[in-house]
This record gives structure tokens, C-alpha cells and sequence, in this order.
């Protein structure tokens, strides 16, 4: 399993979060809106500036922007 | 029946989790809103009739978590623990359940009394998600009610239950999740701390308030200063001793430890045989698919494009006709209370103070009407997350978010909105300060007042370039609104940009009740404002313009002019002016024309001596750097009640009498001779109007949304700003010669 930053994870590619190491403000939103280790995520599509980024936890579609995906890593499985 | 409020319940839940769409269905059309005291936050209120009980219903704002993170959080949180209502209500999407039960989660840490609406029941089933609701409730010990909120099923059955538990006497019981060695062994110290010295203990649980100082709470922690210093150092040193321990043997933070905890014990809750999926949960649904197309890095832009379009067609063709009715009424009450009333002050005051201010004002409601109902449809289906997701890239670089967008289209980014939805529009942002940013600049954009005055001052100096001309005067007001914001975002409202963690809710079709409630009260709030704020400024408005009013001798002197006229005309064509004749003869033509020409210079004249008139006058010595004479300037003050005002303004002014501003082709002839009108002065003009002051409505909608200071300040900002780059163009092109 590699970790890698959400930001390079690639369209469509499954993975699982590994750590989240925002804190804060910002860190308490990506948790309370389920983005914790564990939670398995797809990105679904990036908009049309290639920035933020749209990705899919459990049932519900999230955006956040690059420079927030930067602090959350993810496993993928090989 | 009593009449007397039973029992107070609050509605709590995660965004998009169906809980205004439970909230119209129970409350129908016995709701109100009105905003928290203090902030711009909806509260909204219903009433809901139960087995001859009355029942309040608080709406609170929809949040993922109960520690602070906007006023919506804060509000929510702040009404738990303040009004300690009866039975929190707590709807939870069933299709996504494990997200949702973490606000669930923080309710019961609390401790209020709770039941729990598990909605749209019926779209986890076709999900193939099943959920067994009477485990669900053993093992959180809560009473759980399957329901489906669009259309009605099992809202009686919640209500029963929630009446029985308000009725139970229970008194809050915290519900108590370990949080791992390290923390819980903190928390048990900071809780003896608390409770030792009564801490914040009125309105929190002190487990709760434990764990809110290891979240770092921002708003309880400075709550606790206030309260205590000497507690709160306290609580705070242990909380860093902890934190930092944390650091060094894990580099985590307690809060992030807090959340996973809560969701381990989430998990463990669902896995304990509450939810049993049948299908891949991989599986594509309808709102990923529409996603795929309508997001799409090509096609999403132009279905942007095609949607903005429409609602703009949408809201300026249909409500077009309406806007006439509403104008046709007040332009019949003025003409029969014309009729009614004696000549004199008080006929003046109601008929061109009151009835001209204020229906100026209503004029407006059939399209703000319809704009209101476009956007919440646009808000209601899913849609405008969309779209704030496609540009906040763009919008970012100026120091705004991606859901300024709408606001700025609104007010005429497309030349012809109305900047008074615009700043109402502003409420979909979360962070204050990119919402002030917006707010404060959606009135740069060129509204449907603005136009006709644009139109005109195009149509007389750039004939040959109308179309490209006004092209440019809408980039134009992109480019400043954009770059002030910028600006305002580096020094007033200078700050982090927020997160732009949002959720792209699922497309869903909004119900009709929904959007008509959502568009009424929009539309209401606005007309309250019509019938205070704006009639007070309606009446001083009208006092300046016609007072002191010409002295005798002034007067005399115009009645003896027109007597002069009667005298000189032969009699039979003087009785023909009095009767209403289809065709008259051309000396009696002639005769009225005249006359009316006096009446004109009577007009203009009373103009100039008016307070208004006087201070146009005075601001000549400033305006002229600018290239405005003193009647331009009366045209400007005027233009502050509403932008269309400049338009008769300079008619009356430039002794035209009434213009209609649909049709100003005469003003803008008189305009192209006149000696103190060239193209410079035209462009100067035009940005200046385009950028000063916001007419009153939309201040008296900032006060509304912000404050009264901020009201004063884009006054005051907008006006200079304006100015200077209007003296700035009349200067240059005065030195280029481009006149």
C-alpha cells in the first residue's frame, strides 16, 4: 500500500484515507464531514480549472480545493 | 383548545438531510423568520398542533458537528444549551447513515432529550440499504421513527413520540463514549476541575465542555476566560500538557483522536446488525451521472452559460408583466388621490414623497419575486453547489469563494439584475468576511436601473457604438467589483480564505411548497423593509427637493408670465385649453406649449433654490473636476433613492419636465447640445454612476444584512471610489482631447 496525497490520487482510482494532518479550523471540517482514517473515497471529477476536486465518501459527493487535499493522505491498494 | 405553547422542539440535522422540507410538511403555512438577534442567521419558527397541544417548532440551521465552526454551528449549539427546548428532533438521512449519526453522536454527549427521524427511508431501500430502526434506538438508547419527509409518511407517528418523551420528565443524560487512554484519564481530571468550581456548568455538562476545551473550542474557550480566568488557565494547561504528550508519542492532535473515537464508536453501533447493504455500494446513482455531464470540464461551463441565461429570461420576462400591473395600480392611486386631495404640501408629500418612494420600492416585488423563486430552484435541485464548485477557482484569485458567484449575478453581472436579491443573496456564504467581501461589491454590477441611464448616455455620445460600448461597461463592472474585492480582502476584511470543504448535495426535485414558502418569505422580508426604512428615506428625500420652495415674488413673477400668455391668446382659444378636446386648433396647440414651457422653468427654477438644488450648487466646486455642473449633481443625489431617478432628474433639470425613462430620446438631444455635456464628461458620468452609492434599497439591505456601519461605509467607499475614477477619466481626457 502506498501513501500518497489526495492531490495525486488519480480520477476513479479507490482509496483509503491514512492520516488527516490538517488541524484546526480546517481539520475539525474535514472530519465532521466524515474525512477521517479509514473512510474509503473515489474522486469523481475535478471542475473545470482542474481545482477544487470533487470525491465521493460513503453515499455523499465533497469538494475541497487542492491545497486542502494536501493534508489528507491516502492508501491505495496495489 | 389551549392556546399556550406546550412544549417547545428543536429540528437539528446535517445539511440536505430533509430538514426544512420535515419543517414546511409539519408547519405548513404557521411559520415565520426572522434572524437571531445580532447575526444574519434565518430563525425560523412554526407551530405544530398535537392532540390539542401547541407545539413550537425552532428550524435550527443545518450543521455537521456541534463544535463551532460557523454561525450556523454556533446558533445551534447556543440554542440547546440557552433555551433548552423540550425534545430535539434530530432527522437523519437514512442513505448515509454513519455521517450523519456523528452529529447524532454529539447531541447525546450533551445530553438533550432526543428522537431521532430517520428520513428517506425509502431511498436507502432502493439503495438496497436496510436499516433496522429498533436496534438503531437499543443501542443508542433513543427512540427512532422511519420516515419519509417529502411526502408525510411517519410524521405523526414522530411527533406522538417526541410528545411522549417531552412528556417523560427526563432530565439530560450525557451519554459518555471513551476516548482512549490518554484522554480519557484528561478528561476526567478536567472534569473534577469543572465541576469543583461550577464552571460553565448552568449550560453545558462538564464532560461536554471537557471535550469541547480538548477540540479546541474556540468560542467556549474564550466563553471560559470570561467566565473564569483562573479555572479556564487551568483547564487550558492541562489540556496543552496532554496535546503536547500527544504530539510527540503520536504527532496528533486530541481533536483529531476525538473524532476518529467518535466514529469508531459509530461504526461499532452499525455494525452490531442496525444496517445491511445488498448491493455494491460502487454503484453509480442518477446524481453522479448528471454530475458526470453537467460538471463536465467542457460542457460544464456552457451548461453554466445556458442555465444563467435562462433564469434571467426567466425572471425579467415573466415578471415583466406584473411589474406593470403594480406600477399601474400606484400610477392609479397617485392620479386619484390627485383628484382627491387639494392642491398643496400635503398632496405633494403623499403623491411624490410617499407614493413615488415607496411604490418606486413595490414596483420592484414582482421581480423579486421571480428571481427569489429562480434561485431557489436552482438552490432547492442541487444545483447552485455546482456552480459554486465550477468557479471558485476564479473567484478565489480575487479573494472570494465560490458561492459569491450567484450574488454577483443577481445584481446584473448580466446586464439588468437588481443588486437588492444580490445582497440577500449573500446569506449562502458561511464566512463573514468573503461574505461582506461580496456583499459590498455586488452593487458595482449593472443593474436594471442602471441601464435605461446607460442606454441613454450611449445612445446621445456613442451612437455608432452602442452595442460594443455597452459590452464594455459590463466587463467593466466585473473587473472593478472584482479588483474592490480583491482590494477590501487585503485591507478591511483582510483574513483566510474559508475551507471549501462542502458537500455537493444530490439533485433532487425540489417540492412546490418548498420553494413557494422559501420564495414568500424572501419576498416578504423585502416588502416589510418598503413600509419603514425606505418611507422615512422616501419623505426626506422629497423635503430636499422641494423645499424652501420659490420665494413669492419668484412665483408671482412665473403667474404673471403665464397671465401675460392668456391675455395675449384670443379668448375662444383660451376656453378651448380648458376642456379636454381630442383636436384643438394650432394656436391653441401653440398656447399650451408655451405655457408648459414656463412650467417647466417654474420647476427648475424651484429646483435649484431647493435644499437639494443648493447643495448640487455647492458641490459644483468639487463635481466640476469631474466635469459635472450643479444639475448633474441634483441628478446624482436623486440617483441615490434609485438609479432610474437620474433619468427624470435631468429632464426636470435641464427644464425638459417628466422624461419618460423608456423612451429619453428628447433628453439625450438636449443633452448632445448642451454646452456643459461632451463624450468625456459622458464616460465620467457613466462610471460614475455605475460605481457610486448604492441606491437606497440596497443600503438599507446591507444595514439589514450587516450593519448600519457598513451600510455607511459603502455610502461613503462606493462615492469616493466612484469620483475618483471619474475625475480621473475627465481629466485624462480632457489633457487627450478626446472631447
Amino acid at each position: 500500500m502506498a501513501s500518497i496525497s489526495l492531490r495525486a490520487l488519480p480520477p476513479g482510482q479507490r482509496a483509503t484515507i491514512s492520516a488527516v494532518t490538517a488541524d484546526g479550523e480546517l481539520g475539525r471540517r474535514i472530519r465532521d464531514m466524515g474525512l477521517v482514517p479509514g473512510a474509503e473515497i473515489t474522486i469523481t471529477g475535478r471542475a473545470p480549472l482542474k481545482d477544487p476536486v470533487a470525491l465521493k465518501v460513503g453515499t455523499t459527493t465533497l469538494t475541497l480545493r487542492n491545497n486542502e487535499a494536501d493534508q489528507i493522505m491516502v492508501a491505495v491498494p496495489h | 383548545m389551549k392556546t399556550d405553547i406546550s412544549h417547545t422542539f428543536a429540528l437539528a440535522g446535517n445539511p440536505n438531510a430533509g430538514k426544512t422540507t420535515l419543517f414546511n410538511h409539519l408547519t405548513g403555512a404557521r411559520q415565520h423568520v426572522g434572524n437571531y438577534p445580532g447575526i444574519t442567521v434565518e430563525r425560523k419558527e412554526g407551530y405544530v398542533l398535537e392532540n390539542g397541544q401547541r407545539i413550537k417548532l425552532v428550524d435550527l440551521p443545518g450543521t455537521y458537528s456541534l463544535t463551532a465552526y460557523s454561525a450556523e454551528e454556533l446558533v445551534a449549539r447556543d440554542f440547546l444549551v440557552n433555551e433548552k427546548p423540550g425534545v430535539v428532533i434530530n432527522i437523519v438521512d437514512a442513505s448515509n447513515l454513519e455521517r450523519n449519526l456523528y452529529l447524532t453522536a454529539q447531541f447525546l454527549e450533551l445530553g438533550v432529550p432526543l428522537v431521532i427521524a430517520l428520513n428517506m427511508v425509502d431511498v436507502a431501500k432502493s439503495r438496497g440499504i436496510t436499516i433496522n430502526t429498533e436496534k438503531l434506538s437499543e443501542l443508542l438508547g433513543v427512540p427512532v421513527v422511519p420516515i419519509i419527509a417529502r411526502t408525510g409518511i411517519g410524521t405523526k407517528e414522530l411527533l406522538a413520540t417526541a410528545c411522549q418523551v417531552a412528556a417523560g420528565e427526563n432530565s439530560w443524560q450525557p451519554l459518555t463514549i471513551s476516548y482512549g487512554e490518554d484522554l480519557d484519564a484528561t478528561i476526567m481530571q478536567l472534569v473534577a476541575e469543572i465541576e469543583r468550581h461550577s464552571f460553565l456548568t448552568e449550560r453545558y455538562p462538564a464532560r461536554f465542555t471537557a471535550i469541547k476545551y480538548l477540540e479546541n473550542d474556540e468560542q467556549l474557550i474564550v466563553l471560559g476566560r470570561d467566565e473564569s480566568p483562573t479555572v479556564a488557565a487551568a483547564l487550558e494547561a492541562e489540556v496543552n500538557k496532554v496535546s503536547q504528550h500527544l504530539q510527540k508519542t503520536l504527532s496528533v492532535f486530541p481533536e483529531a483522536i476525538i473524532a476518529d473515537h467518535r466514529y469508531g464508536y459509530l461504526k461499532s453501533v452499525l455494525r452490531n446488525g442496525v444496517i445491511t447493504q445488498t448491493f455494491d455500494s460502487d454503484r453509480l446513482y442518477t446524481s453522479d451521472k448528471i454530475d458526470k455531464v453537467v460538471t463536465n470540464r467542457l460542457l460544464g461551463p456552457i451548461i453554466m452559460l445556458a442555465v444563467l441565461m435562462g433564469l434571467y429570461k426567466f425572471t425579467f420576462s415573466w415578471s415583466e408583466l406584473p411589474v406593470v400591473w403594480v406600477e399601474g395600480f400606484f400610477g392609479w392611486l397617485s392620479a386619484t388621490l390627485e383628484t382627491l386631495l387639494p392642491e398643496g404640501p400635503l398632496r405633494s408629500l403623499i403623491i411624490s414623497g410617499i407614493i413615488d418612494g415607496v411604490g418606486g420600492v413595490l414596483g420592484f416585488v414582482p421581480l423579486i419575486l421571480f428571481m427569489f423563486f429562480g434561485i431557489a430552484l436552482l438552490e432547492d435541485s442541487g444545483y447552485l453547489a455546482r456552480v459554486a464548485y465550477m468557479m471558485d477557482r476564479i473567484f478565489r484569485s480575487f479573494g472570494l469563494h465560490g458561492s459569491s458567484v450567484m450574488p454577483f449575478i443577481v445584481s446584473g453581472g448580466i446586464a439588468g439584475g437588481c443588486a437588492v436579491p444580490g445582497v440577500m443573496a449573500t446569506r449562502t456564504l458561511r464566512s463573514p468576511k468573503e461574505r461582506m467581501a461580496t456583499l459590498l461589491t455586488v452593487p458595482f454590477m449593472n443593474c436594471g436601473a442602471k441601464v435605461p441611464v446607460l442606454a441613454l448616455l450611449i445612445g446621445a455620445f456613442f451612437t455608432e457604438y452602442k452595442a460594443m460600448m455597452m459590452f464594455l461597461f459590463t466587463m467593466l463592472a466585473w473587473l472593478v467589483a472584482l479588483c474592490v474585492a480583491k482590494f477590501l480582502r487585503i485591507t478591511f476584511l483582510r483574513g483566510e480564505a474559508t475551507p471549501f470543504v462542502m458537500e455537493l448535495p444530490p439533485y433532487r426535485y425540489p417540492t412546490l411548497r418548498g420553494l413557494l414558502i422559501h420564495t414568500w418569505e424572501r419576498t416578504w422580508q423585502y416588502i416589510k423593509k418598503a413600509g419603514t426604512v425606505i418611507l422615512a428615506i422616501s419623505i426626506l428625500l422629497w423635503a430636499m427637493m422641494t423645499y424652501p420652495g420659490l420665494p413669492s415674488s419668484e412665483q408671482a413673477r412665473f403667474t404673471e408670465q403665464r397671465q401675460t400668455l392668456m391675455a395675449a391668446a384670443a379668448p375662444e382659444v383660451v376656453a378651448e385649453l380648458a376642456d379636454e378636446r381630442d383636436h384643438r386648433s394650432e394656436a391653441a396647440v401653440e398656447l399650451a406649449e408655451k405655457l408648459t414651457l414656463i412650467d417647466q422653468q417654474e420647476a427648475a427654477a424651484a429646483l435649484r433654490l431647493s435644499l437639494a438644488g443648493r447643495i448640487g450648487t455647492a458641490l459644483e466646486s468639487l463635481s466640476q473636476f469631474a466635469g459635472f455642473d450643479w444639475r448633474t449633481n441634483i441628478a446624482l443625489l436623486g440617483g441615490f433613492a434609485a438609479k432610474e431617478v437620474i433619468i427624470s432628474t435631468l429632464g426636470t433639470a435641464y427644464s425638459m419636465g417628466e422624461v419618460d425613462p423608456e423612451a429619453p430620446d428628447s433628453l439625450s438631444e438636449r443633452l448632445q447640445r448642451s454646452e456643459n455635456w461632451n463624450r468625456v464628461i459622458a464616460v465620467s458620468a457613466l462610471v460614475f454612476i455605475m460605481f457610486y452609492a448604492p441606491c437606497f434599497v440596497t443600503v438599507a439591505c446591507i444595514a439589514k444584512e450587516a450593519s448600519w456601519g457598513w451600510a455607511v461605509f459603502s455610502m461613503a467607499f462606493n462615492t469616493i471610489f466612484a469620483f475618483t475614477l471619474a475625475v480621473l477619466v475627465y481629466q485624462v481626457g480632457m489633457l487627450l482631447h478626446l472631447s
